[in-house]
């Protein structure tokens, strides 16, 4: 070969690169394209859903409440003047409740009519003069302004919910309760007020009064008995399986089935829960204890694998180490090798938790899905949990009950952030480097 | 066609100034070969005889037999894979760790089967201390490193006795005037060299009689290497060193005895000068004159 073919061969070579060059950057360019359209997709469906969730469910964080001059009228309410609580107890708040509503509008004197004005306020407003009563004996006799809460439609009205202009027949509130609403309002007696109730409250008929109360304390006892059974068991379970089982078959088989069983739908847990826990050892139906037995079977494949994986990520030179200087295989692992593996297992187990406080499917099996009014003060009394109460009221036909559903999803996905978040935050300040 | 190949293979490498690695070296020796050299000594600290090592079907140490005097440095030698490591590992009885693992013969320290099922690893493991191939100290402060084997051991009764025995093993390994102001910061921040050091404090703090060293230098620089292996001849007078090495030139300067290793075979055992000056067998030769490794 010649000088020139030499130089002719070089830049043919070169040329072929050049050009092969721009294909390859070209096919990375639209690989980008790609993975960023993914993202970029990703985050579009998730702001859609938690701008749709927000919007419909933030009126829920306030309540309209209707502001009554009471009286609160001995006759009523202990017409024997013995203060006995009972008998107080008893008495007819309701005509506490309607006195000063017929005063603003003496106009009404039909049966039908007056009904339809004591609809303005909630069958709560009775209660709430009762509580305070019952507080308070001495309010007897005398007269206050009381902020009483309204009726869910009144609610929708204030905050806007309903159209004004539609037909009459097309809405639940007529013309009639309409003006009303408008009179009180110009009086400066209607407010939108903090909506308390509905995080102290429980489930209700009424969705002016129901509230997620008992449905945070049944998630609350369900997620205890789960944190109380899962992490010793499963973190247990990961430490023998990894340290201390010896290599065979038997252990394959354990193994590929924890695996197995982390795939296996929920609601099978809940068949399972239902078959062995309600109808074989015969605990209370709709429990939290019960609820987070089952709990307890889904998550526990997650909290063994997560920690097993902990376990494998510790370097064996730091058992090598342990074991040289002589410490016993147990020492090994409580000295050495658990607090290495334990920021993982953590979050294993966090990440098993926030899976099982957003589980529905499980419960419903067990009876978790019954209406219950009561704040459940145990594990052992009858409970709903967050996601089902979500269930129950997005089933519901109020239009109040919309936002409140969305404002409801709205705590629990706050918890579920929460508890990520602390998973997230573990892992990053007990990480060590070795 | 065969031929052909194995002509121009030839060629090739008698081109490159190559020595062709003969057959020789890729055969295994058998059980039944007999070590040249003398294997015992006079009042040994460990005495091994026919020792065999199975990794499931594998042969991995054929019918050894060696002793480690008192005091000495022995130095094992050998291509990968030959089965040193896993000889030193058998002395302290670390291959229990590894399930498919099967070890027979008699292994003695002082006297005693160390394989006898009434006699627990747990003290063997602190009379025959180990250090490893990488430098692995415990993600824990330095103090706490070397603390760690005489607490489990309840070797100091109280706070001030460990602390002595914290600032002998760390003085011993020539760390002391390098951590003692750092004392609880962790381990892991020092160099190589200095972790390694660290490593054979934290062996010599529960009081060893034999220190096992696989491959200690390897992952270390010259420098780190030379400190290591001055400390190794310091520790001589108080305590008995079998060390594991790749560099021949490391087990001529640090050892009295060397063995050299081949396929599972024990091949020679002698004088480390006598071993790398005069060799009796021709594997051995031809590896320390760098025929092939």
């Amino acid at each position: 070969m010649t000088n020139e073919e030499i130089q002719a061969k070089k830049t043919r070579v070169n040329e072929q690169v050049q050009s092969s060059l721009k294909k390859r950057y070209a096919a990375e360019a639209r690989f980008k394209a790609i993975g960023l359209g993914a993202i970029v997709l990703g985050l579009l469906f998730v702001s859609i859903l938690f701008i749709d969730i927000v919007s419909k469910g933030y009126s829920a964080f306030v309540q309209t409440h209707v502001q009554l001059e009471v009286h609160f009228d001995p006759a009523v309410i202990d017409p024997s003047g013995n203060r006995d609580m009972q008998e107080i107890a008893r008495a007819d708040y309701r005509k506490l409740v309607r006195a000063p509503l017929r005063a603003h509008f003496p106009e009404v004197t039909s049966r039908r009519d007056k009904r339809q004005l004591y609809t303005l306020l909630s069958s709560g407003a009775s209660y709430q003069l009762q509580q305070m009563v019952m507080e308070n004996p001495e309010l007897i006799g005398k007269t206050e302004k009381v902020w009483v809460i309204a009726d869910d439609e009144i609610d929708m009205l204030v905050k806007g919910h309903v159209d004004r202009d539609s037909l009459s027949a097309d809405r639940r509130i007529s013309d009639q309760m309409i003006a009303w609403v408008d009179a009180l309002d110009e009086k400066g007696l209607v407010e939108t007020q903090f909506n308390t109730g509905f995080f102290s409250n429980g489930d209700s008929r009424e969705p002016e009064l129901a509230g997620i109360g008992g449905a945070v304390s049944g998630s609350f006892f369900t997620l205890v008995v789960t944190l109380l059974l899962s992490f010793p068991i499963g973190v247990a379970a990961a430490i023998y399986l990894e340290e201390f089982a010896p290599q065979n078959k038997l252990t394959d088989i354990i193994e590929v089935n924890i695996n197995n069983l982390a795939a296996v739908p929920s609601i099978v847990f809940g068949l399972l829960g239902l078959a062995m826990f309600i109808n074989f050892f015969g605990l209370p139906r709709s429990a939290p204890l019960v609820g987070g037995l089952v709990l307890t079977l889904m998550t526990l494949p997650t909290i063994i694998i997560a920690s097993r994986a902990a376990l494998k990520s510790v370097p064996p030179s730091i058992r090598e180490a342990a074991l040289g200087v002589g410490a016993s295989k147990m020492q090994t692992v409580t000295h050495h090798v658990l607090p290495l593996a334990m920021p993982g297992m953590l979050t294993g187990s966090i990440i098993g938790m926030a899976q099982a406080l957003g589980e529905s499917a499980p419960l419903l099996m067990i009876g978790m899905v019954a209406f219950i009014v009561d704040i459940p003060q145990g594990p052992f009394d009858p409970s709903t949990v967050l996601p089902v109460q979500v269930y129950l009221w997005a089933d519901s036909p109020e239009r109040a009950f919309v936002e409140r559903t969305s404002a409801a999803i709205m705590v629990l996905l706050a918890f579920l952030i929460t508890m990520n978040t602390l998973a997230v935050v573990l892992r990053r300040r007990f990480e060590r480097r070795w | 066609m065969n031929t052909i190949e194995t002509a121009v293979m030839d060629q090739d490498s008698t081109v490159n100034g190559a020595v062709p690695e003969t057959a020789d070296h890729k055969k295994e020796l058998g059980t039944d070969f007999e070590t040249v050299g003398n294997v015992r000594v006079a009042n040994p600290r460990m005495a091994t005889t026919g020792v065999n090592v199975y990794y499931g079907e594998k042969h991995a140490i054929k019918n050894v037999s060696l002793d480690i005097g008192k005091n000495e440095v022995i130095s094992m030698i050998g291509p990968s894979g030959c089965g040193k490591s896993t000889y030193l590992r058998c002395l302290n009885r670390m291959n229990d760790t590894i399930d498919i693992c099967k070890v027979n013969g008699e292994i003695k320290l002082d006297g005693q089967d160390i394989y006898d099922k009434k006699l627990d690893v747990v003290p063997l493991r602190a009379r025959v201390g180990m250090v490893f191939q990488k430098p692995n100290p415990f993600p824990k402060s330095i103090y706490d490193n070397i603390a760690y084997g005489p607490r489990i051991h309840g070797l100091a009764a109280n706070r001030s006795e460990l602390d002595e025995i914290v600032e002998t093993s760390l003085r011993k390994a020539g760390l002391w005037d390098e951590v003692k102001d750092r004392m609880d910061q962790p381990g892991t921040g020092l160099s190589g060299g200095q972790q390694q050091r660290l490593c054979i404090a934290r062996t010599i703090a529960v009081s060893p009689e034999v220190i096992l060293m696989d491959e200690p230098c390897s992952a270390l620089d010259p420098i780190a290497t030379a400190k290591i292996e001055e400390l190794i001849d310091e520790l001589r007078e108080n305590f008995t060193i079998a060390i594991v090495t790749h560099s021949m030139q490391q087990a001529a300067r640090v050892s009295q005895r060397t063995a050299y290793f081949h396929l599972g075979n024990l091949v020679e055992v002698g004088d480390t000068t006598q071993i790398f000056t005069n060799p009796s067998h021709k594997l051995t030769e031809d590896y320390i004159t760098g025929r092939f490794g």
